[in-house]
């Protein structure tokens, strides 16, 4: 769970996502494979190879006014082609904290 | 890139020289700090008027002794973020009495015209010519200042003493 | 408190308007993240891994009812339903959404908040003692000067753009419950030979990579000439301060690497050329804003009423009492600590419910005052020995009279992994783990007062460096783990802890501490030695030994 926000080289070992979180209010989206983003996870574009991912990257950065702070993340994706978060840090993002939140009253 | 003076878009009559190129031989010049110094007894007594750029991580100590024969110095803010200029720019104006044109170049954005014009700046080589048209506009956001700069402006403690100083007075 | 007059209020105005200006711009790409980061930061919003963090200040931790109801308003109008109170009295939002920040600070500002200045590399909010205007035994109210110096640094044109951000503490107090030693700029305010008010000053403190005790730069620097010595510091800072590596860029690392004495020598320099200028300090002028600040007009009192005397043979009561009350000032009043670290509770946390009771039982019971503490408890300031009881009923009913201040179950930790984007680990399910264990009172009351401190990674937002046990979540092939120090101190003896062996899993930590209070059980010398003291007498050795025998 090194903060991606140290990334400098592009080398990626599994399948991965480029995530970011929207500008406007802040959640967690991916990039799809349409030139877009989604909060939902299995509508993420998985890359394989350092390559596509940093091309995948590039193409997410560009979009600076919808996007902030983008980043490549590995996810591991079942049997089923079901896509998970491939860390904690990911899971976090994708699932909420792992903390009851207080009741509000 | 614009350059804004007295709040406004205008020409720049000052022709930035590289160190490589000769000097024209009339009109206004800009050089840099290394160039100056390696002559600065005749680049400050020319005709046109000179103006010096001077770096952001050097002592303007080195400039003092020609500050009263200096048209323009200009600061430099390789990024917004690097906030130096400022201490440079209030020790010319506030310290050393520069009356020349101060300038700031690098990357001006709208968001420090304020704090510029507060530093000591009076010329902006502005980046967006959206920000340089919006300068008046902008410098107009804050009327209500907390320290005391070279600017002049009363802070806010002050203009409350002097409102009570007022008001106790006139009872 | 002081009065926010319609010049304040103005200022915070205007600053709203500049702001909301460069959100518009910033959601119509007008202006690029790179060129807004800075802007939004220093408005106090972060990105976060979820949502973006809202961080508002709260000057030197003091808050109105008013103020505390509107904090509640934003939680829960623009949030969901909760704040965190930070290690710097601030109040942080966790799922804030960038285009509605404009009105949230709107609201906030029609009662006198903001959040200008809570992060970027610029001066931070100038944080105090809790305490200060009530402790016995203080110099003078150090909010005066925090004031002062809030005003002085707010928006500052020379000191917006710092290498790093710039953190500073004032304490009045023998004892230092603001943690001077360890913030960039530290000021202990006393009174000299001469009866002189003055400041002795510290520079250079604080956490993270590289944790360092500042160290005195100036033993006496008298009231009238604080904001122009000040001035001398961050202009040396921002000259000089590195900026080419994030890691090496606060004072503290300029300090280390001129040296204390060639460091003082060049603040000094720069000083004298500027020492009797506009910023001096005159009686003036501080008078002014002592003038500000309101006090409660208090009764005349008795020590011992009867309603406390009554209390007093009901036992969760008194366990209360003796344990979240301290000594006041004014004869027949007390200071009483609220907890936000109940059982199993988030540390540091409050609902907007618990907000608003707190603000009604503020005007009820504390003159309408409340004070964040940097160890992320509130404060009620002003209670008055009476109303003991009745308060102590009412915070038990909203959850914040858990009698474990200062014990090893009032918990200072970060927000960790499960919501920051710096972070390695998560921290709060550790604390949350270790209240639970330690959830008998008997037991906490045995072991004594002990801080723990928990930080989700080397950034130090909670502080371990200078807990009496600090954790510290590091990430080991992708599993969280977390190194754990003793030892460590914040106060007027400041010192970091030292390590005490291997970092340990996540499954293991709440296990350790309980070995680590074990051992200390078994080596006092007495009951009544603090773990503190004896870890100094014993060094890390005999514990090392205990955590590490099975492991």
């Amino acid at each position: 769970m090194t903060s991606p926000l140290e990334q400098k080289k592009i080398r990626i070992t599994g399948p991965s996502v480029v995530t970011a979180n929207r500008t406007w209010d802040g959640i967690v989206i991916y990039r799809t494979a349409r030139q877009g983003w989604s909060a939902d996870l299995s509508e993420a574009a998985i890359v394989r190879t350092s390559d596509e991912a940093r091309a995948l990257l590039t193409e997410a950065e560009a979009d600076d006014v919808g996007a902030v702070g983008a980043y490549i993340a590995p996810v591991e994706v079942k049997d089923t082609g079901a896509i998970k978060p491939g860390n904690l840090r990911e899971h976090i993002r994708s699932e909420g904290v792992t903390i009851d939140l207080p009741v509000p009253a | 890139m614009p350059l804004v003076r007295f709040g406004k878009i205008a020409g720049d009559a000052f022709v930035r020289v590289t160190d490589d190129d000769p000097l024209p031989d009339s009109g206004a010049i800009l050089v840099s700090a290394a160039r100056f110094l390696a002559d600065p007894e005749t680049l400050s007594r020319r005709v046109g008027g000179a103006g010096v750029i001077w770096p952001n991580n050097r002592d303007v100590d080195d400039l003092v002794p020609y500050l009263d024969r200096l048209a323009v110095v200009a600061l430099v803010f390789p990024t917004f973020r690097d906030g130096r200029a400022y201490s440079q720019a209030r020790l010319l104006r506030e310290r050393h009495g520069f009356r020349g044109e101060l300038r700031a170049t690098g990357q001006v954005l709208r968001d420090q015209f304020v704090f510029m014009l507060r530093a000591g700046f009076d010329a902006y080589e502005v980046k967006k010519e959206s920000d340089a048209e919006a300068f008046t506009n902008t410098v107009k956001r804050y009327s209500v200042f907390y320290q005391p700069t070279g600017d002049g402006r009363l802070t806010a403690l002050h203009r409350r003493m002097r409102l009570r100083h007022s008001e106790s007075a006139s009872q | 408190m002081y009065a926010y007059d319609e010049l304040d209020r103005t200022l915070i105005n205007e600053r709203v308007s500049e702001f909301r200006d460069q959100v518009k711009r910033r959601l119509s790409g007008e202006l690029t993240e790179d060129e807004f980061k800075m802007l939004r930061l220093q408005n106090g919003v972060y990105l976060q891994l979820h949502a973006y963090m809202f961080r508002v200040a709260i000057p030197y931790g003091t808050l109105s009812s008013k103020q505390l109801r509107r904090l509640a308003h934003v939680a829960r109008r623009y949030d969901r339903g909760y704040g965190h109170f930070t290690t710097r009295q601030n109040i942080q939002y966790n799922w804030i959404k960038l285009a509605e920040l404009p009105d949230a600070l709107a609201d906030l500002a029609e009662v006198g908040i903001h959040a200008m200045q809570t992060s970027g590399n610029n001066t931070r909010n100038v944080t105090s003692d809790q305490w200060a205007g009530v402790a016995p035994g203080e110099v003078e109210d150090p909010r005066i000067w925090s004031e002062l110096l809030r005003q002085y640094t707010t928006l500052h044109p020379e000191f917006s753009f710092l290498p790093r951000k710039f953190k500073f503490a004032i304490t009045a107090s023998e004892h230092d419950r603001a943690a001077i030693k360890v913030h960039d700029i530290g000021l202990r305010l006393y009174k000299n030979a001469e009866g002189e008010t003055g400041f002795e000053v510290l520079v250079g403190g604080g956490l993270g990579r590289t944790p360092f005790i500042g160290k005195t730069i100036k033993s006496f620097v008298p009231g009238r000439d604080l904001l122009s010595y000040v001035e001398a510091i961050l202009r040396v800072y921002n000259q000089y301060g590195r900026r080419d590596n994030i890691y090496k860029a606060r004072i503290k690392i300029l300090v280390h690497e001129l040296g204390i004495e060639k460091f003082a020598g060049e603040v000094e320099d720069e000083w004298l050329r500027m020492r009797d200028s506009a910023l001096t300090l005159d009686e003036a002028v501080v008078e002014e804003i002592r003038s500000r600040f309101t006090y409660p007009v208090y009764e005349q009192l008795p020590h011992m009423p009867d309603e406390l005397r009554k209390a007093a043979h009901d036992p969760l009561f008194e366990a209360w009492r003796s344990n979240s009350v301290a000594p006041h000032k004014v004869p027949g009043y007390a200071i009483v600590t609220l907890s936000l670290k109940p059982v199993g509770g988030p540390p540091g946390d409050a609902t907007a419910g618990q907000m608003d009771a707190i603000a009604d039982l503020a005007d009820k019971y504390s003159f309408g005052e409340i004070r964040v503490g940097h160890e992320q408890n509130l404060a009620l300031p002003h209670v008055a020995r009476r109303d003991l009881p009745a308060l102590w009923r009412a915070l038990d009913k909203i959850g914040v009279a858990t009698p474990n201040v200062n014990l090893v179950s009032d918990i200072i930790a970060c927000p960790g992994l499960d919501y920051c984007s710096l972070a390695n680990a998560r921290s709060i399910p550790i604390a949350q783990e270790l209240t639970r264990r330690f959830a008998n009172h008997d037991t906490a009351n045995l072991i004594g007062k002990l801080h723990v401190n928990i930080s989700g990674c080397i950034n130090a937002c909670g502080h371990h460096h200078v807990g009496h046990i600090g954790i510290l979540g590091v990430e080991k092939n992708g599993e969280e783990f977390y190194q754990i120090t003793i030892g460590g101190r914040a106060d007027e003896h400041a010192v970091v802890g030292a390590l005490i062996g291997p970092a340990v899993p996540y499954g293991q930590v709440a296990d350790v501490v309980e070995d680590i209070v074990e051992a200390y059980l078994a080596l006092r010398e007495r009951p009544d030695e603090l773990f503190i003291d004896a870890v100094k007498r014993l060094g890390v050795e005999p514990f090392r030994e205990r955590v590490y025998a099975t492991r």
